[in-house]
């Protein structure tokens, strides 16, 4: 196929959000999809178990299957696929430089759409000591060794993190029969709501809550792992480590770029029409913020189509940009950082997150006046949402930890 | 599975132990020279000790002792880099080096620093006030006090130009055998015939590179030894790309007797690193990472450029320099067939062509030099020249992070020099060393590799 050179809406990304997003779309415009890897779909592609599809497709399917439906109906509406294309720079217009097999090229478009995702934090990331054997991997690269690929990087390995990717590496690991060795987690609980600590019990996998990795060893292959607990100090032999979770939000395509980065989420900045800083281009799904569920991400998709839509037809209203700050170290991000216009936006509400075990009473406030509170008792990667403010001012979020 | 095979019978005029990148130089200065050369390494791959964990800098020598044997080494060398760095696809990257002064007592140094410089010959340093030296790098923090500038100190990557040296002296006519471990050897009328692990080589020379492990050979082959390895461990931290942009010359403390201390550079790959620790230590195996020292890094990285802070890391790596009780470098002819390279420390990189020039000439030997000589070039994997992803038919990119393509990949597996690790094919082409450390790319480089590395990145499930 001859990468086009021009469309209506590009979708960079071929993810939940993605594909949502450009379904919809398809209807009314030109959509062009194109993602750097070899198959659409995104991450679901290589996590080869349960739960996805119930809101998209109102059955229970395994990622792989979920991901194929996603193409399928892209396709099927009309959406031009193209795989195997990276991304190099977005500047105004707005134009996209991109490289293929081909080379070098440019595409135009009215409106471009990112949904590039997550990735999972790296053990450089987290400065985890030790030597550099193989066998040390993020969860996603042990889903696509296993699934996409049918092979086993390691047979006993050890996984760190409580997240539900953890949990995701457990499943994946049995799938290849690999025999996880020991879950750890820094904290003193599981992060996961469920199944938490319970899940790797009933798998036989031994949790060590309190714990943290001091030192990889082995020199070709990982050999074994320090790790330091409320026992102290302990060797585990394993030959392997799943790095999971902490993700960050795929974003490097703002880096030096024209789009406003928030520092806080890793992704763009957007407003509650899913608009960047520059109103050409727009954000859904993972990219927005570290992390949510693929049928989260593709409802966002869902959403911010009507918003871009609106954009096509000159209906949307102009970005005025009323920011959000908050107050209290517990909040980690909020999403939307900005308010433009207060109703029929693609984000209903604002989505946050706190950085550590809190409990207290989350306000939001324009101009000092409470419009909505909400009493929290949550930990970190937890969902919490609160409602956007009545009219576009500057809003304050505010935790009041108990 | 790529084989070095073992030559049946042969006899070569030099048999060169070690494939760092003094190893390598050597081979391609033997070569080059006429010799019959075989390269013998104990890793799977080249590059494997001290040589790949370095700062990736070519030092002019400026602050080396003066009149010693590493100064005149790493001023030979960095010449001879500047002469052939683009004949061979090799990038120098022009970045130019302040010495910077945090104290009082540092800023009084500075004048004898360059006092230094100007006997090593490095005639072009010259001295900034604080203003001065804030125009040039605005990002600096402010315990910065002055500074001088050293023009030519330069950014290089420290893997394709061993590997560079390495392929030219194989298409010359050198042998490279890999994984092959010397166990002993014997002398006999016409030089030596080494036992490897993998068979016999012999030689009329040999000539001991082996880095960390360079005076236990000496030992096994020569039973004795002129200098004890006190390797010298470095942690590193390596920023995301972003950060590139908060510095462009590498930033130089003043030195102390010990090390060169905690530099801040940028890397031909577009990143931004911040080390090396020096810690002693009696291991030459384990180089291990130790996360105070690594918070302790960054810490000392914010202070120097504060918007490091803002920042994420890449990458962290430790290496070994090959460090011995003496401060010179230890290069001794033993005799006619055995000539030792050792206690080649952080210079290692700017000396080595250097290095291989001293070497050829304490070599009695005399051969025929080539008089056409093949001229390889290397894939350029540095992010400030033309990459293989900015040009058509590369077959889409494998690692997305460092832009690394199916074609270059393909390419690093195959040819006189392959790829036989992860580690050798990241070190030729950055697959897995971005962000996201193989998060998106390890599935199919499993794939592309199958049958290609002694250990396969992940064996196929029943």
């Amino acid at each position: 196929m001859t990468l086009p050179q021009e469309s209506d809406i590009l979708v960079i990304g071929a993810g939940p959000a993605g594909l949502a997003a450009a379904t919809i779309l398809a209807k009314t415009a030109r959509v062009l999809v194109i993602d750097r890897e070899a198959t659409a779909g995104g991450i679901p592609r290589h996590c080869g178990h349960y739960p996805f599809g119930m809101r998209e497709f109102h059955r229970l399917m395994k990622g792989p299957d979920y991901a194929r439906a996603l193409v399928e109906r892209a396709k099927q509406a009309g959406v031009t696929i193209a795989t195997r294309v990276n991304v190099v720079r977005l500047e105004p217009g707005p134009r996209v430089t991109v490289t293929s097999d081909a080379g070098l090229s440019e595409i135009r478009a009215k409106i471009v759409l990112i949904a590039t995702g997550v990735r999972e934090s790296s053990r450089a990331q987290r400065l985890i000591g030790g030597e550099k054997p193989g066998g040390i991997i993020p969860t996603g690269a042990l889903q696509g060794l296993v699934y996409l690929e049918g092979r086993r990087p390691f047979r006993r390995p050890v996984i760190l993190g409580t997240e539900l990717v953890s949990f995701s590496a457990i499943m994946t690991c049995l799938h290849a029969g690999i025999r996880p060795v020991a879950m750890i987690e820094p904290n003193a609980e599981a992060t996961a709501r469920w199944p938490g600590a319970l899940y790797p019990r009933l798998k036989g996998i031994p949790l060590h809550l309190s714990t943290s990795i001091r030192a990889i060893e082995g020199r070709e292959r990982v050999e074994r792992v320090i790790v330091d607990g409320p026992t102290g100090m302990q060797a585990i032999e394993t030959d392997g480590v799943i790095v999971t979770g902490k993700f960050r939000p795929e974003a490097t395509l703002f880096d030096g770029g024209h789009l406003e980065k928030d520092p806080k989420t890793g992704g763009p900045v957007v407003d509650n029409f899913g608009r960047c800083s520059d109103p050409a281009y727009f954000a859904a799904g993972n990219l927005l913020r570290p992390v949510e569920t693929a049928g989260w991400s593709w409802s966002e998709g869902v959403a911010v189509a009507q918003s871009i839509k609106a954009a096509l037809t000159g209906k949307l209203p102009a970005p005025t940009s009323q920011s959000v700050t908050l107050k209290g170290d517990a909040l980690s991000w909020v999403v939307p950082q900005r308010i433009s216009a207060p109703s029929d936006g693609a984000h209903e509400r604002f989505q946050l997150r706190v950085n550590r075990k809190v409990k207290g009473r989350l306000s939001a406030r324009v101009g000092g006046v409470e419009y909505a509170s909400l009493s929290i008792d949550t930990r970190p990667e937890r969902r919490i949402t609160l409602p956007l403010p009545p009219t576009a001012q500057p809003v304050e979020i505010v935790l009041e930890a108990k | 599975m790529p084989n070095d095979d073992l030559p049946a019978s042969e006899r070569f005029d030099v048999a060169i132990i070690g494939a760092g990148v003094v190893g390598c130089a050597l081979a391609r200065r033997f070569a080059l020279a006429g010799a019959k050369v075989a390269v013998i390494e104990k890793a799977v791959d080249i590059l494997d000790g001290a040589s790949k964990g370095n700062s990736a800098i070519l030092h002019t020598g400026f602050d080396a002792p003066v009149g010693s044997l590493e100064q005149a080494c790493v001023a030979a060398g960095y010449q001879e880099y500047l002469e052939i760095h683009g004949r061979l696809g090799l990038p120098l990257i022009k970045s130019g080096a302040l010495v910077i002064a945090w104290s009082e007592e540092e800023e009084a140094l500075l004048p004898s620093l360059m006092e230094q410089a100007h006997q090593n010959g490095v005639t072009d340093v010259e001295p900034l006030g604080e203003r001065a030296m804030r125009q040039l790098e605005p990002g600096l923090g402010k315990g910065a006090r002055a500074a001088f500038r050293v023009p030519r100190e330069y950014l290089i990557d420290p893997w394709s130009a061993p590997f560079a040296y390495l392929l030219q002296a194989v298409e010359n006519g050198a042998k490279i055998i890999r994984g092959a471990e010397v166990t002993g050897g014997e002398r006999d009328s016409d030089g030596w015939t080494l036992q490897t692990t993998r068979g016999k080589v012999a030689a009329r020379l040999v000539v001991n590179a082996a880095g960390l492990w360079g005076d236990l050979l000496d030992e096994k082959l020569i039973g004795g030894r002129d200098f004890h390895m006190k390797p010298r461990k470095g942690q590193f931290v390596v920023y995301d790309k972003p950060a590139s942009k908060l510095a462009s010359h590498i930033l130089l403390p003043v030195p102390n007797k010990i090390t060169k201390g905690v530099v801040v550079c940028r890397t031909a790959f577009g990143n931004l690193l911040v080390g090396p620790t020096a810690e002693d230590q009696d291991d030459r195996e384990h180089a291990v990472l130790v996360p105070e020292t690594l918070e302790a890094l960054k810490k000392r990285g914010e202070e120097i450029l504060p918007a490091l802070k803002d920042h994420q890391v890449t990458a962290i790596y430790a290496g070994l320099r090959p460090a011995t009780e003496f401060k010179d470098y230890c290069i001794k002819a033993h005799d006619r067939s055995y000539i030792t390279v050792g206690g080649i420390r952080s210079t290692g990189l700017s000396a080595a062509l250097g290095i291989a020039q001293h070497v050829l000439k304490l070599a009695e030997l005399q051969f025929n030099p080539r008089v056409d000589p093949v001229w390889p070039t290397v894939s350029n994997i540095s992010e400030y020249f033309p990459r293989d992803w900015q040009s058509e038919g590369h077959g889409g990119i494998v690692c997305h992070c460092e832009m690394a393509t199916k074609r270059e990949i393909l390419a690093a597996l195959d040819g006189p020099l392959p790829a036989r690790s992860l580690a050798g094919l990241k070190r030729r082409t950055r697959v897995t060393m971005g962000r996201c450390q193989g998060f998106f790319c390890s599935a199919e480089l499993a794939r592309l590799t199958d049958g290609h590395f002694d250990r396969p990145m992940a064996e196929k499930a029943q």
